[in-house]
């Protein structure tokens, strides 16, 4: 498993009036066979950050094709296992937000989609324990829109796992589940992960979810993007520790340290909100930013 | 299987209305102009193997001829536009200068262009269809989320693959509706060349009956264009059925 090595990178979106910053000399080393879990407030480019490593930013693989799509990556270069990222060499697991699966393939056909591209031959046995552990096995003749968000999320999982990627990059891919789900599928992922250990850098605006998973977690300051801290996190990956003291402290300061963050950054706009927000999340549900569809 | 059943009955009702309607009027006006169904079906099933047949046939193929060119030319030029702004720029201009004008109004051009004979007729249908096609297919190229293409980027995706795995998926229900609307004017303007510079066709035969007054071959003439029609129809709706599946939610 290569680690992941993120050399001082810089992006940008194109919109109407020029040209916006979102991630500004981001320098950042996921070590091999770690969870590295990126959190912080909404615009701060996690998003942008994961497609720059996903290689979606670079000029060849058409985020700057005819089509014009929103960021470009101006600066710097992301490595996996010491060689420059290119999607067509590099097996690369993106699950995006969304969960990335085409509508018109059923469930089967969209987990066998990323080896089928990469001209991977599928071990059907593998296959078949692979849905059974999640569970999907019983839909693998559905289509996409019939399937609950769960559902969906457990297909995606099943395709990155199915193609046992080189690097594994998720997009809060928990967030759009109930919390009983979420803390499920969690586990269900731990599981996988422990089998393959793939280095892995998984972004979520939960700050439970970054300290169940991730061995590192990285918290970024937005406006435009950078990394303000790496935290060392021993409680990743243990169960017990979830409801434990330590964890239920760790993650107190760590909201502590978001929300100031946010009040800072109100602070300098001149504009005041409300206090900081609820407990279990850093900043609200479903919104990124500029990424995705924002420049559109 | 069921489904199916359902469209049946569907189509076997509406014919029912229809034929009882067709009677009543003809019942009420008793005019030679207005045969009954049933004198019309015994024409129709003594002459169709030997009259009507052929210029079916005919009339089939300019249809399939002028299809298959408009979709040659069409999803090609659809697909550029929709994917390279480019070319969109420098196409757009003129599919949008030449898309209202009515492309019957060009017949005798191209009469004079192309003869009266078969290639004119084709070509006719042929600018009927790929107007449709092009904007269809461009639109529909346009509509894909950014996201849709990401998980075949990650994975390294060549053009043919993002092609086969997102573009064609996602431009072939617009690309049939598109189809769906240009048949029916299609096969009206179709009728219309066939009645000039050719002995064969339905559009011919309807003509042809009605001038040596032959009513009940006339009509005869017109069920079978209208079967014809309505044939066509149900193809691309039964295409539509099995290909877009994955577009209701009971998948």
């Amino acid at each position: 498993m290569p680690e992941i090595h993120v050399d001082h990178i810089s992006a940008s979106y194109r919109t109407p009036h020029g040209a916006t910053p979102a991630l500004a000399d981001v320098h950042l080393t996921v070590p091999r066979g770690t969870v590295c879990a990126v959190i912080g407030p909404s615009g701060c480019g996690k998003s942008t950050l994961l497609k720059a490593i996903a290689g979606l930013l670079t000029p060849s693989v058409g985020e700057s094709r005819d089509e014009g799509h929103a960021a470009s990556l101006m600066a710097g270069r992301v490595t996996i296992g010491g060689a420059p990222v290119n999607p067509r060499q590099q097996s690369i697991g993106y699950m995006q937000q969304n969960y990335g699966l085409l509508p018109w393939d059923t469930v089967e056909q969209n987990v066998r989609l990323a080896c089928r591209i990469k001209g991977k031959p599928v071990d059907e046995a593998v296959f078949h324990t692979l849905c059974a552990k999640l569970g999907i096995e019983n839909l693998l003749d559905r289509y996409p829109r019939a399937l609950s968000g769960g559902q969906q999320q457990r297909v995606s999982l099943a395709r990155v796992f199915l193609l046992r990627p080189d690097i594994l990059l998720m997009d809060e891919p928990f967030s759009a589940l109930d919390a009983i789900t979420r803390e499920e599928m969690q586990e269900v992922f731990l599981h996988l992960w422990q089998e393959s250990q793939v280095t892995t850098v998984l972004v979520t605006h939960y700050v439970e979810e970054a300290l169940y998973l991730g061995q590192h977690i990285v918290l970024m300051s937005p406006h435009p993007g950078t990394i303000a801290r790496v935290i060392e996190n021993p409680l990743a990956g243990d169960e017990a520790a979830r409801g434990s003291r330590a964890f239920q402290q760790r993650s107190q300061e760590l909201r502590a340290a978001i929300r100031q963050m946010i009040r800072r950054e109100n602070g300098a706009d001149g504009r005041m909100t409300g206090p900081a927000r609820q407990n279990s999340q850093a900043e609200p549900a479903g919104q990124d930013g500029p990424d995705g569809k924002g420049a559109e | 299987m069921r489904k199916l059943g359902r469209v049946l009955a569907f189509y076997l009702t509406g014919a029912v209305i229809l034929l009882v309607l067709w009677e009543l009027i003809a019942q009420i006006l008793q005019l030679p102009i207005v045969p009954t169904p049933q004198r019309v079906a015994e024409k129709l099933v003594r002459i169709f193997w030997d009259f009507i047949a052929i210029h079916g046939g005919y009339s089939l193929w300019r249809i399939a001829a002028g299809l298959v060119l408009a979709v040659g030319v069409g999803y090609p030029l659809g697909l550029v536009m929709g994917y390279f702004r480019r070319a969109d720029r420098v196409l757009a201009p003129l599919v949008y200068l030449t898309y209202p004008v009515p492309k019957i109004a060009l017949l005798p051009i191209l009469m004079l262009l192309a003869g009266v004979g078969e290639l004119s007729k084709i070509l006719m249908i042929f600018l009927i269809i790929v107007f449709q096609v092009v904007i269809a297919v461009r639109d529909a190229i346009r509509a894909i989320p950014a996201e849709l293409y990401y998980p075949l980027y990650s994975l390294g995706a060549s053009r043919a693959q993002i092609f086969r795995h997102v573009i064609f998926p996602a431009t072939w229900p617009k690309f049939l509706t598109a189809i769906r609307v240009a048949m029916a004017t299609a096969v009206s303007v179709l009728f219309f060349t066939e009645t000039f510079g050719t002995q064969y066709g339905m559009g011919y035969f309807i003509m042809d009956a009605w001038l040596r007054v032959n009513y009940l071959e006339m009509y005869a003439g017109i069920v079978v264009l209208s079967i014809m029609g309505l044939l066509l129809f149900g193809l691309i709706d039964a295409i539509e059925a099995t290909t877009c599946r994955w577009q209701n939610r009971q998948g």
